[in-house]
């Protein structure tokens, strides 16, 4: 019998979640178990990183990367695993786009840092940081150095495929994973490099359940403010800002079919180029209004447009990231 | 030849970590870093957000619990707009809460924690995992625990929109409630939780405390620090996971405060090293003076273990004899030994079980009055919640329109960075002599903060493994001389 080939999976500045999601497959882990030998994926396996150097070059068959590059570590990581294996995937939202964690490149990485070491029960009036490189008595102590601004996975190496979502729905993930055990068994051929698995190629509006009935809106509302709302209708159109036009289909819908609007968690929707313009695209076509004061006023309604346009997407998007992180 | 060991890397929820033991001239422990290399910044970047979206950003601090964000930054906009949420949306949160749990406990006693004891400590490597157990218990235990974590997730789903980062909690309430056919699925999921929480003591009785050399194990002092310890507890002072007041009580266990989550900044500081990127939380009236036991010593924990200590008792009839009968057989309260938090978590694991079913057969779970709309001008807020690796605090302010001005976060984990840092160094310091380090240690290293569950384990479920571990020896001049590792 020939060698299973090779699987790796690896997390970098990320929360956890996508291991989970994949974890959440349940039986679909056996069947990865079963037709791969897992090589290295420290949250459920031994591996270290130099036993991962030591492997030939490409001897990986797939990697699923997640998290994004946050420091020199990640980094280093990403690019061992890129020379390592042979489809290498950036796996979840924060891989893909940076997600939540994206929102960093909003601020300069010091202000980051002095928030989080000045926070009221911060007992620091000696104002100490964490140094990347600190003498102790005994010896040097070395923490990894934090980038300028968070990047997703494809700003470092190239990536094969990507696979959205925050996390990945287990659904999809199964979807994937008898994808290419297909694929090794001969039974299946993989797609294009560069194309987006596990979505899919419309909007969460287009699975979502609910009517749309293309109500001109007057007014913006905060969803606490409205809930319940109605749940058959099209959340925007009940006021809400709800993020499903922009957003790339293959969740079912979940947020909008548990009364919560989308909050863009799939990213950008099969060809766009700009998430947050094509949401505002979106919003203003639902806003009855045709004087741009009165426009104006609907749109600031939105409690915050920044994160409404790039809660997920900032990252990965044509800005990356806000001007002051470009700055020292 | 004095020596310096690198345990690089070994990995936590968020990322990675890293422990560094220095050995004197005599190859003794001189010292032991415990460091977290990561850093995202949450309190910066939720500055300008809606309030009403903490409960969905902060989720993405921790997949593996994002329940537990999810609930305490909901419970901090509640109080922000000065909303109580109606009876029923607290109960469907806290039923949402216990059915995650038992997913989460579970996860940690059958794939993490429990194979050290279940194969035990010095078991081949190969066999210390999930498989080993399931090899062990049998496939029909195995085959509950992945049903058990489906239940879990099922009920999080069911009531809270997803598996994974779930939705539905909003300031005021939930978005939604459930119907009486949802409630029916959700309390026969509940009542088998309860059997599998009893069949998990009765496996821990029997493989555990039927073995003379693991209670040994359990009550030697390798693993043993006498600190302060913090939980939540309701009006009577039992244990609860969703709301009431942090008790904390001294290292011989009588109450040194009971205090209400707005009033947390009076009790609890962070101290700050140069070395980490994390910080060390301690009791402020007490005092940070380092990394030491004891009553003059701030440092205290916040696990199971901390929880039972810290309550008088469990809430529900079948958790409350679990609970009487792990004091009555450990000596009394408080418990000290750091592995018997493996226990304690089984206990929880039953609480939690009988909670989800009180919660699912009450009268008004199905009502349609799942939100109180705000009415006040939001201004600032703290929710507090036991994440299962500790509690939870989420602190907001904001401007009249209820955006964020300002946040402090001080997450489940952060609260056992001090103890986790002695547990490492203590159990280094015991092994480690004459310069010479065995692969033994690298189980026991683990095994010192594994009773912590902290974050990084928890996904460590379904496939066989252990802790990621190499340990690398250097000399003086940091030239590697041996490389130690889990697996050869």
């Amino acid at each position: 019998m020939t060698a299973k080939p090779k699987f790796a999976m690896y997390w970098a500045a990320s929360c956890g979640g996508c291991e989970i999601a994949v974890l959440n497959t349940h039986e679909k882990i056996l069947d990865v178990d079963a037709n791969f030998e897992v090589v290295f994926w420290p949250v459920a396996m031994d591996a270290k990183y130099q036993d991962v150097e030591d492997m030939e070059d490409g001897s990986i068959l797939l990697t699923l990367f997640n998290g994004g590059i946050r420091n020199d570590e990640n980094e280093r990581l990403a690019q061992l695993l890129r020379k390592k294996s042979k489809i290498l995937v950036s796996f979840g939202s924060c891989a893909t786009e940076g997600c939540i964690p994206g929102l960093a490149n909003l601020s300069p990485v010091g202000e980051i840092v002095n928030t989080a070491f000045n926070t009221i029960t911060t007992d620091n009036p000696h104002e100490i940081y964490p140094r990347t490189s600190y003498d102790v008595p005994e010896g040097e102590l070395h923490i990894p150095t934090l980038s300028k601004i968070l990047r997703p996975l494809d700003q470092v190496v190239d990536v094969d495929y990507y696979m959205p979502g925050c996390p990945p729905e287990s659904h999809q993930i199964a979807a994937v994973i008898d994808l290419v055990i297909k694929v090794i068994h001969g039974e299946a051929e993989l797609p294009p490099k560069g194309t987006v698995i596990g979505a899919g190629h419309s909007t969460v509006c287009d699975e979502c359940p609910r009517a749309r009935n293309v109500k001109m809106i007057k007014a913006f509302k905060r969803i606490q403010d409205i809930a319940p709302v109605d749940p058959t209708l099209c959340i925007l159109e009940q006021g809400v800002p709800c993020n499903g036009p922009a957003t790339r289909s293959g969740c079912n819908a979940r947020c909008p079919q548990a009364g919560a609007q989308c909050i863009g968690c799939y990213g950008p929707a099969e060809g766009v180029m700009d998430y947050g313009a094509r949401l505002i695209t979106a919003f203003s076509s639902v806003i009855d209004a045709n004087e741009p004061d009165e426009i104006e006023k609907i749109l600031d309604g939105i409690p915050d447009p920044t994160g409404q346009m790039y809660r997920f997407n900032l990252a990965g998007s044509l800005l990356k990231a806000a001007k002051p992180a470009w700055q020292k | 030849m004095t020596q310096r060991i690198s345990i690089d890397p070994i990995t936590r929820l968020e990322g990675h970590g890293k422990i560094e033991i220095f050995l004197d001239a005599k190859g003794n422990v001189a010292n032991t870093y415990f460091q977290i290399p990561e850093l995202r910044g949450f309190e910066r970047f939720v500055v300008g957000r809606p309030i009403e979206e903490m409960a969905l950003i902060t989720n993405r601090i921790c997949g593996v619990c994002p329940e537990a964000h999810n609930m305490a930054a909901s419970k901090a906009a509640d109080a922000a707009y000065k909303v109580d949420p109606p009876r029923t949306a607290k109960m469907l949160r806290e039923l949402l809460y216990s059915a995650f749990y038992c997913t989460d406990h579970t996860t940690h006693f059958y794939a993490l924690g429990g194979p050290d004891f279940i194969m035990g400590p010095d078991a081949p490597v190969a066999e210390r995992n999930i498989l080993g157990v399931i090899h062990k218990v049998g496939l029909e235990i195995g085959g509950r625990v992945i049903q058990m974590r489906k239940y879990g997730h099922n009920t999080v789903e069911m009531i809270g929109g997803r598996k994974v980062h779930p939705c539905a909690s909003i300031p005021g309430g939930m978005t939604k409630g459930i119907t009486e056919e949802q409630r029916k699925e959700i309390e026969e999921m509940g009542r088998w939780a309860i059997e599998f929480a009893q069949c998990s003591l009765k496996i821990f009785n029997d493989i555990v405390l039927g073995n003379p050399q693991y209670v040994d194990l359990i009550l030697g002092d390798v693993y043993t620090h006498h600190t302060y310890y913090m939980g939540l507890v309701d009006e009577n002072n039992k244990v609860n996971f969703y709301d009431g007041k942090v008790r904390v009580v001294d290292p011989n266990g009588r109450e040194f405060i009971k205090y209400e989550p707005k009033d947390y900044m009076h009790h609890i500081a962070e101290h700050v090293e140069p070395w980490t990127y994390l910080k060390f939380p301690y009791l402020k009236n007490v005092g940070w003076k380092g990394f030491v036991d004891g009553a003059d010593s701030g440092v205290y924990m916040a696990t199971p273990l901390s929880r039972l200590n810290a309550s008088d008792g469990m809430a529900t009839p079948l958790a409350r004899e679990e609970y009487e009968r792990f004091y009555s057989t450990l000596g009394g309260k408080p418990v000290h030994q750091r592995l018997a938090t493996h226990w304690a978590r089984l206990i929880e694991l039953l609480y939690a079980a009988e909670r989800w079913v009180d919660l699912a057969t009450d009268p008004e779970i199905t009502s349609p009055d799942v939100h109180a709309k705000p009415t006040q001008v939001p201004t600032e807020g703290i929710g507090i919640v036991e994440a299962p690796r500790g509690t939870l605090t989420h602190h907001y302010w904001t401007d009249e329109r209820g955006i964020v001005t300002k946040a402090n976060l001080i997450v489940g984990t952060t609260n056992n960075y001090a103890p986790i840092q002695m547990s490492t160094h203590k159990a280094a310091t015991n092994l480690i002599k004459d310069g010479r380090a065995t692969e033994g240690l690298l189980n026991m290293v683990e095994m010192a903060f594994r009773a912590y569950d902290p974050c990084f384990g928890c996904a460590t479920h379904a496939l066989p493994g252990q802790m990621p571990l190499e340990i690398t020896i250097h000399d003086a001049d940091g030239i590697p001389v041996d490389v130690l590792k889990q697996y050869c």
